[in-house]
Parts: structure tokens; C-alpha cells; sequence
């Protein structure tokens, strides 16, 4: 049973999100989704609302998402990104945003790369947050819209099996997917190198493997990440050839299981290092569902947190 | 409200409408979500079987992201699934709900109608018209019965399906 509405002022992580949190913004998204299929996809819900759209680090999907999904309910948006702003002059963050909510802005959906932002400025400021991604550590509308992804194609939760595979230490898709989907039920396993996966793991209830095909075999849905080379301080393994080759899913391997397994990956996808070209765009990939639920996914929570008196 | 009157009412309003929209060719009946789509349903089915048209174009439209009290509520409302399969352009639209009281949800219901086209015109009938409680100039075409209650008594319009009997009741304060 969902809630009437979200336990939380903010969306800082799905670690502070309820199961009947997750259940209400899949319901709700259910409904912004039939909305951005009509010829006419806006809705007034947001008309008196102004979003600031902080990106502290680079992004294409997750601020064209936010943005359409901002301007399909009729808010005002501004948009801010720190290359061009006076970030570079020294400015805090808590000044920045505090010279930006003195222009009357209600909610603020901001990246940052460094890990708890968002939670430091919620602490500081009256606003709504989103956390659009922070660091290392939370992604939380990415697993959402994986989530609700996953509902579409298998119905729920309970006793399904999914694998994340590739860069889990470095991935705040990886755990705010785990978070999402234990709470939802899901029995979780990630998959990868040894020197990328976090010794921590087993406490979240979380099976670790290193081979790709038997997790293939045991899984029915696998969420592919991005091996993210810009957070990598150290060579975590020896070469991307060496890493496609043990690592890499390709279509023979797909074609060889005796099932069907259902392949996401968050984007930007290295074509040809976690996922081969034919895998990507093959009918067992729903990465560009995934998209599309995005703007649904973050129109719910945009309108679910707004409403919130 | 008893059943036996419930029924008489739903069938005048039904050859009230056939006077006006005859085979209804060009007529959509749209229910709004969630209550008026009960009475909207029970109208449809009466109507087809009145008249013998074997298809009256029929949907539901949900207007809970039109509403103007968003954020002044304590809770957010749940929103309702919206069934149109159809464009109302140049269409006859009767727009059907229980209870007509300050006109909010049919203002509502009428920016939302705008993105499924331009219609020729919009009827609107309501089962119960709380005809000295409006916020907005609008008035229904239709009419199942006028009730005159104060601001905050509570008119409640009970269904076979799915809630339980059909009667219309009226409450001195709004239940929580």
C-alpha cells in the first residue's frame, strides 16, 4: 500500500525514502507518463513553483530530464552551471544557493561531485532539494527511473533477481539502485572486478560474483554501469580491452544463455567496453525506455514534493 | 435519495440528453475522475440501451494536475487514471460529475479538455446541484436533483458499484 504522500521534505537519497514512498512516486509517474504520450504533454500543476537546476558537474540525460520534466507541469526554471558562474571566483556553495533562493526560487535539483551536498545544504536552506547526484555516493531519481523501468517489464519486485554490473565503487547509480530495489524486495548481485567493488557490500544484503556469465544465468534483469575513468585516481585494472574481454557483454554471450535477460545501463553507454554496440541496441535493451520514464519518474517527484504543505 | 427515484433520475437525464444529441454521432460523454466516472458509466450504459446505438464515444479524464488548490492542501491528491482514446475536436462534449458545488473541478476539467482539441461545445450534467455554494460562474445543463445545503454540509453520492447502494446523502459537516 502507497502513502497519500512522501515521508520527506527532500529527495537527498532512497536511503531516507520509504517502500510506500517508492510505491507512491511509481503510481503517480504512472500517470505523468500517460501524460507525456498526449499530443499535448503539459500540465499546469507547477505554475506558481520556480526550479533551479544547479549542476555543479557536467550532465546531458539527467538535466535535459529535469528540465523537460520541470517545464511539462508549467514551472519556471532557472539553470545554473558552475564552468560559467561565480563558483570559479571562490563563491560557497551555501552562498551560492543562498543568492540564488533570495530570488525566490522553491525547489533546487543539484549535481554536485562532492558526496552529502545535497544533505549539508538541506540542513541550511528552506527550499526543496533534489539530489540530482552527488559524487560517489546517490543518484536517487536514476534508480527510481530504474525501478519503475524494471516494474514496467516484470510487474514487481518480490523474489526478481538483478545484477549490477561493472564500477560499483565508484557509481552512485550502483547504490542507489540497491537501496531502491532491496527495499522493494528484489534479491540484488553485483558483478565485476574484484578492485571495484566495495568490501562493505555483503551488510546491504547484497550477493557479490565475478563472473558475468553465471550472473547472467542467475539473473533476469542486468543493469550494465559506465566504468567511470574521471573518478578513477588509481589503475583499477590493467587495460579496457582487458576489462570488455571479462566484463564486456556482447551478443554471443546473450545468445547463449537459454533465456531472457533484460539489459539497462544509467548512460552515457563506452559502446564496445561494457556493452557491445549489437547488445546495446538489440531487443533485450530498454536503455531507451529508461529515458523516457525519466521525465515521468521526475515529474512525480518534482509534483509529489511541491504539493507537500 | 432512494434507489427507486436514483433510477427514474438517471433515465430523465438520459432522454434529456437523446432530445438534445440524438444518435450522438458527433457527441463524447466524459466522465471526470474519480466520482463522476461511476455516474458516467451508469449514463453510457442506459443511453446505449435506450437508444440502441451500439457505440457512444465514452471517456474518463482525470484533473487532478489541472486543480487551482495544488500546495494549498495539507496533502497532495492522488491522481486517477485518464482513459481518452478519442480527440473532442469539433465534437459535442457532456462532461459529467456527482455533485456540481463551487465549479472548481469542471473549470478544472475544461483547461484539461483544451489538450484533447477544440470541442464545439461542452455540456456539462451533474446528478446533484449545490446551486447556492458556487465559486465560479458555471452552471450544469443537466440536472438529477437540487440540493440546497449549507457551505459546510457534505453531499455524498453512493453507488451500487463500487461502494455500496445507490443514494445520494447529506451530511451537516464534511467526515474526515
Amino acid at each position: 500500500m502507497s502513502a497519500q504522500q512522501l515521508s520527506t521534505k527532500h529527495l537527498l537519497g532512497i536511503k531516507y525514502l520509504t517502500e510506500a514512498d517508492l510505491h507512491l512516486i511509481f503510481e503517480t509517474a504512472d500517470n505523468f507518463k500517460e501524460v507525456i504520450n498526449r499530443p499535448i504533454k503539459k500540465v499546469p500543476s507547477l505554475r506558481d513553483i520556480t526550479v533551479a537546476n544547479m549542476f555543479f558537474e557536467n550532465s546531458t540525460r539527467t538535466r535535459i530530464s529535469f528540465e523537460l520534466a520541470e517545464k511539462r507541469l508549467s514551472a519556471d526554471i532557472v539553470n545554473f552551471s558552475a564552468s560559467a558562474s561565480s563558483v570559479k571566483k571562490g563563491e560557497t556553495l551555501l552562498d551560492t544557493v543562498n543568492n540564488v533562493l533570495s530570488m525566490k526560487v522553491d525547489m533546487v535539483v543539484m549535481r554536485h561531485p562532492a558526496p552529502g551536498a545535497p544533505q549539508f545544504l538541506s540542513k541550511h536552506i528552506d527550499a526543496n532539494i533534489i539530489n540530482a547526484g552527488d559524487g560517489t555516493h546517490e543518484h536517487p531519481t536514476q534508480a527510481l527511473l530504474d525501478a519503475f523501468s524494471i516494474r514496467e517489464q516484470l510487474g514487481d519486485f518480490q523474489g526478481k533477481n538483478i545484477a549490477i554490473f561493472g564500477d560499483i565503487t565508484h557509481s552512485r547509480v550502483a547504490l542507489s539502485n540497491i537501496f531502491c530495489l532491496k527495499k522493494l524486495g528484489a534479491n540484488v548481485r553485483v558483478c565485476g572486478p574484484p578492485t571495484l567493488i566495495p568490501k562493505y557490500l555483503p551488510q546491504l544484503g547484497v550477493e557479490v560474483a565475478y563472473d558475468v556469465r553465471k550472473t547472467l544465468e542467475w539473473c533476469d534483469v542486468a543493469n550494465v554501469l559506465r566504468i567511470q575513468l574521471e573518478r578513477q585516481d588509481i589503475k583499477y585494472f590493467p587495460s579496457l580491452r582487458e576489462y570488455s574481454q571479462y566484463f564486456g557483454i556482447d551478443k554471443e554471450l546473450l545468445d547463449s544463455l537459454n533465456k531472457k535477460v533484460i539489459i539497462m545501463h544509467p548512460g552515457p553507454i563506452n559502446r564496445g567496453v561494457e556493452l557491445t554496440s549489437d547488445v546495446a541496441d538489440s531487443e533485450h535493451s530498454i536503455i531507451l525506455q529508461q529515458v523516457e520514464n525519466g521525465v515521468a519518474v521526475r515529474m512525480a517527484i518534482l509534483y509529489l514534493l511541491a504539493g507537500r504543505k | 435519495m432512494k434507489p427507486a427515484r436514483f433510477a427514474l433520475t438517471i433515465d430523465r437525464l438520459c432522454h434529456q440528453l437523446i432530445e438534445n444529441h440524438d444518435t450522438f454521432q458527433d457527441t463524447c460523454i466524459i466522465g471526470i475522475q474519480p466520482r463522476g466516472v461511476a455516474l458516467a458509466d451508469r449514463i453510457h450504459q442506459r443511453l446505449m440501451a435506450i437508444t440502441g446505438v451500439p457505440k457512444i464515444e465514452y471517456g474518463k479524464l482525470d484533473i487532478t494536475f489541472y486543480r487551482d488548490d495544488f500546495r494549498q492542501r495539507e496533502k497532495p491528491l492522488r491522481a486517477s487514471v485518464t482513459e481518452m482514446d478519442f480527440i473532442v475536436e469539433d465534437k459535442h462534449v457532456i462532461l459529467v460529475d456527482d455533485v456540481l458545488y463551487t465549479g472548481r473541478t469542471v473549470q478544472a476539467a475544461m483547461t484539461s479538455l483544451q489538450h484533447y482539441g477544440r470541442p464545439q461545445k461542452v455540456e456539462l450534467l451533474a446528478l446533484i446541484d449545490r446551486r447556492f455554494n458556487r465559486d465560479l460562474p458555471i452552471k450544469a445543463d443537466y440536472i438529477g436533483m437540487q440540493v440546497d445545503a449549507l457551505d459546510e454540509a457534505y453531499v455524498k453520492v453512493e453507488w451500487l458499484k463500487p461502494d455500496g447502494k445507490d443514494q445520494v446523502l447529506l451530511f451537516p459537516h464534511k467526515e474526515n
